[in-house]
């Protein structure tokens, strides 16, 4: 179940800590990750299976620095859509293909009306155009005024970090 | 435009046709056994050393910005929102400056709209959300725009190499 609240313990959180960073790039990594919490290998797999489990972890393996690999388009699409329809649209703009991130998320009324953001990379801004313009039409008369914010800098990426 | 121009510092890596599939592979689905290098080897043709020396090359090159677990901040406990400035230009390094002192700060981008600057807050326990954005507003005179999300919908997007 991927919903509801599964508390960590303090073993977990050590196993977060030790990972958060990166996995070892060693043949037995959770081995490694288990000496450093104090616990075996097989733990470290079943306590990290289970928080996998419970969308704890949501995923284990590449992240890509879509920048380096030539995803130089990177638009925060915002939308403004009846609140009553954001759920639906939401799951439909989520399942493309090149939408990385949607949530829906509070407006900032009058200023800033959009309440459905949706993060389109693309290697280039005619590509992320041609697919907002994609988006617009699935949206048709629920889109009531849209925008694409390109990033135009990195000031800080740092990742999410837990303390120790 | 209020945001500066893009740096020019993010350089396109060069990837072999190995360094492509191992990207677009591990996306997801490491292994949770023993020797997982040796498995995902396996799945791609190539020995468990080549995989490992690969990860650690794009590592250093910045192709990947991490390989291991993908935590979900929430569930572990911690507050996340996307929040946003309207900083006058003038004043744009200062102020980028004195938000990304903050460590909470996990991510900020500068982005073209009136709304110029956007960051991710990250705190070890949904209270403190509010007390950093009291810090940048106190730290800089600017209102800061919360977007926390309501809902979170699929998240699906694997980049392809």
């Amino acid at each position: 179940m991927k919903d509801g609240n599964h508390p960590i313990d303090e073993v977990d959180r050590a196993i977060v800590l030790a990972t958060q960073e990166g996995l070892p790039l060693t043949p037995r990594p959770y081995e490694a990750v288990g000496e450093e919490v104090g616990i075996p290998a097989a733990e470290v797999i079943s306590r990290m299976e289970r928080m996998l489990e419970t969308g704890i972890i949501r995923r284990i393996g590449a992240v890509p620095n879509h920048y380096a690999l030539g995803y130089h388009a990177n638009g925060m699409t915002v939308w403004d859509v009846p609140d009553e329809r954001v759920k639906e649209l939401g799951q439909r703009m989520g399942a493309l293909d090149y939408v990385s991130h949607c949530y829906h998320r509070p407006r900032h009324l009058p200023e800033w009306p959009y309440n459905l953001f949706a993060m389109v990379h693309g290697k280039d801004r005619d590509l992320v155009e041609t697919r907002v313009a994609e988006m617009a039409e699935m949206l048709g008369a629920d889109d009531r005024g849209h925008l694409i914010l390109y990033s135009s800098r990195i000031l800080k990426k740092t990742g999410l970090r837990i303390g120790g | 435009m209020n945001a500066p121009r893009a740096r020019r510092g993010v350089e396109t890596v060069t990837l072999d046709d190995t360094d492509r599939a191992i990207i677009n592979a591990l996306q997801g689905g490491f292994p949770l056994c023993e020797e997982p290098y040796a498995e995902a080897a396996k799945d791609l043709g190539i020995s468990e050393d080549d995989l490992i020396s690969r990860l650690k090359r794009l590592l250093n090159d910045g192709a990947l910005s991490r390989f291991g677990p993908m935590y979900h901040a929430e569930r572990l406990g911690g507050g996340l929102t996307l929040a946003a400035l309207k900083v006058p230009e003038e004043r744009y390094e200062e102020v980028t400056e004195a938000v990304n002192a903050l460590p909470e700060v996990a991510h900020n981008y500068a982005r073209e709209h009136a709304l110029n600057m956007w960051f991710v807050l990250a705190t070890e326990t949904p209270d403190g959300i509010q007390e950093a954005i009291e810090r940048i507003e106190e730290a800089t005179g600017l209102t800061v725009y919360n977007m926390p999300k309501k809902e979170e919908f699929f998240v699906g997007l694997r980049f392809e190499a």
